[in-house]
């Protein structure tokens, strides 16, 4: 169970390798891996977005997505769950969010991963402030699933 | 008891504080260490408050060196 607070530009999928690298899955025990990436986009409410800034209450960050990640696996037959997101200068097209779970049948893998990824954006303390060529504004609310 | 209050993102920006080490009364709840430090301003309904860096009502009371947190709804994650 990881959780990981990025304040630079990250590759998901080279962050992946290099987690399971690291022998963070026991090969072999695993039959499922689910696996959720955030890109920024560059249009939000009809506009075009030249960057953002994502700000976190650090601290409560990762409690709060240790503590869903603790949930899922209370709920969920998992072998292990990984949460990297990213705070910081945005620019449209980078991964904001990355989120995996790995378990031993795919039912597991897609409702916890599904699971991470709704509470994350329900109750984990981020915000995120639009550049836009007029000025920058505050994302007021999130968008439903 | 001296307790810590801290403010994020549009809120600290409409309130224009990031973090205010205060006095208060014993008992003092939440909602009233908003009221002592937001003087002009009552406390908005989605207004998010957490002590010691969890979720909490604004009932709640709250203890010496607790830090108290406002702040508006969240938008992490993705599209």
């Amino acid at each position: 169970m990881t959780v990981e607070i990025l304040d630079s530009a990250f590759d998901p999928w080279h962050y992946l390798a290099e987690y399971r690298n690291k022998g963070a899955q026991r090969s072999g025990q695993f039959g499922a891996t689910a696996v959720f990436v955030g890109t920024m986009r560059d249009f939000n409410q009809d506009e075009p977005v030249q960057g953002m800034v994502l700000e976190h209450y650090p601290g409560m960050t990762e409690g709060h997505l240790e503590k869903i990640s603790r949930e899922a696996v209370r709920r969920w037959d998992l072998i292990d769950s990984l949460i990297v997101h990213r705070v910081g200068e945005l620019l449209p097209g980078e991964p904001i969010v990355l989120v995996a779970v790995w378990s031993a049948h795919r039912q597991a893998a897609f409702e916890a991963s599904r699971y991470l990824m709704e509470e994350l954006k329900s109750k984990a303390p981020f915000w995120k402030k639009e550049q836009l060529e007029a000025g920058a504004r505050w994302v007021e609310r999130n968008t439903p699933g | 008891m001296r307790i810590q209050v801290r403010f994020f993102a549009a809120l600290r920006e409409r309130v224009g504080i990031s973090e205010r080490a205060i006095s208060v009364p014993e008992n003092t709840t939440v909602a009233q260490v908003w009221a002592l430090v937001v003087e002009d301003k009552s406390l908005p309904d989605n207004v998010l408050a957490a002590k010691n860096m969890e979720y909490v009502d604004t009932a709640t009371p709250v203890a010496e060196g607790d830090e108290i947190a406002f702040f508006p709804p969240v938008t992490g994650g993705a599209p």
